[in-house]
């Protein structure tokens, strides 16, 4: 892996049709790489979170993807509502997700620490009314 | 254990998947409905309990690699769902049973498969 790959991607608002897509297309991307399957767990974990976040909370927004030898860098951007308090969002079990978002199965208020816990590093970059951009390093 | 030995000694039935990809091993049983916490939690090759039947599981299945997702309680399964684990070749099961039901059989099996 000399050169840098480098993927974008669309992540449509509330379209649960293809939710996750953006996530699944890297894992395939890593595998065929020879990624460790232990990285590619985390990179799942971490880009599917935030991939949902955008979708459930930040109206939508994008992927951009840069996959080097020795990591990953995803970063998941919306221009939805923004974080007004980032170390409650950060907390597990708090969440704003409303009820038909959690008859689907997600709300539970763990999206946040799961991709704290599996990345390498995460950066959140958050305004209030402006969106949202959370930036996941997973090291391979 | 495979897919197929379980599907004849637990009672459940194939909602979609093809006859040959009935053969994988069963590494495990995982049981929750909250999506973060199967997503982080299932590994490649578990049965993935659960009540919920829309295309985000279809999403979790396929990105875990899990052997296949159960549905407890005879739950109706949404039809875009069947047809996405179609497309994404997701083994889908059903069974009358409970999650709890299924979770301890399942437990004693691959014991005894062990
Ligand atoms: N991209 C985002 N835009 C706006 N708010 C967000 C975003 N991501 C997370 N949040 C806020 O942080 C909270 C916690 O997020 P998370 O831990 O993923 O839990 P959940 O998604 O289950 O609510 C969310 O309920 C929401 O209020
Ligand atoms: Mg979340």
């Amino acid at each position: 892996m000399g050169q840098m790959i480098i993927r974008d991607f669309d992540i449509p608002a509330n379209d649960f049709s293809v939710a996750g897509e953006a996530s699944s297309t890297v894992r395939k991307l890593l595998s065929q790489l020879g990624v460790a399957p232990d990285r590619i767990k985390r990179t799942a974990i971490a880009m599917y979170e935030a991939e949902i976040n955008a979708v459930i909370h930040g109206r939508g927004g994008k992927a951009h993807v840069e996959i080097s030898g020795d990591k990953i860098i995803i970063e998941i951007s919306d221009e939805g509502p923004g974080i007004e308090d980032l170390e409650l969002a950060m907390q597990e079990g708090y969440s704003t997700a409303t009820d038909s978002i959690r008859e689907m199965g997600f709300g539970a208020g763990m999206g946040l620490p799961n991709i704290k816990k599996h990345a390498d590093e995460l950066v959140i970059k958050s305004e209030k009314d402006k969106g949202t951009v959370v930036t996941i390093t997973v090291n391979f | 254990m495979t897919i197929r030995d379980m599907i004849d000694k637990l009672d459940c039935s194939l909602a979609a998947g093809t006859e040959e990809m009935l053969d994988q091993e069963i590494t495990g049983v995982y049981c929750c409905d909250l999506l973060s916490h199967a997503m982080a939690k299932l590994d490649p090759g578990n049965v993935w309990i659960t009540i919920h039947t829309n295309l985000n599981v279809v999403a979790i299945a396929s990105l875990t690699n899990v052997a296949c997702v159960l549905v407890a309680e005879s739950i109706e399964i949404e039809e875009q769902t069947l047809a996405r684990a179609v497309e994404k070749q997701v083994v889908v099961l059903s069974s009358a049973k409970t999650a709890a039901e299924l979770s301890f059989e399942l437990f004693c099996l691959l014991r005894k498969a062990e």
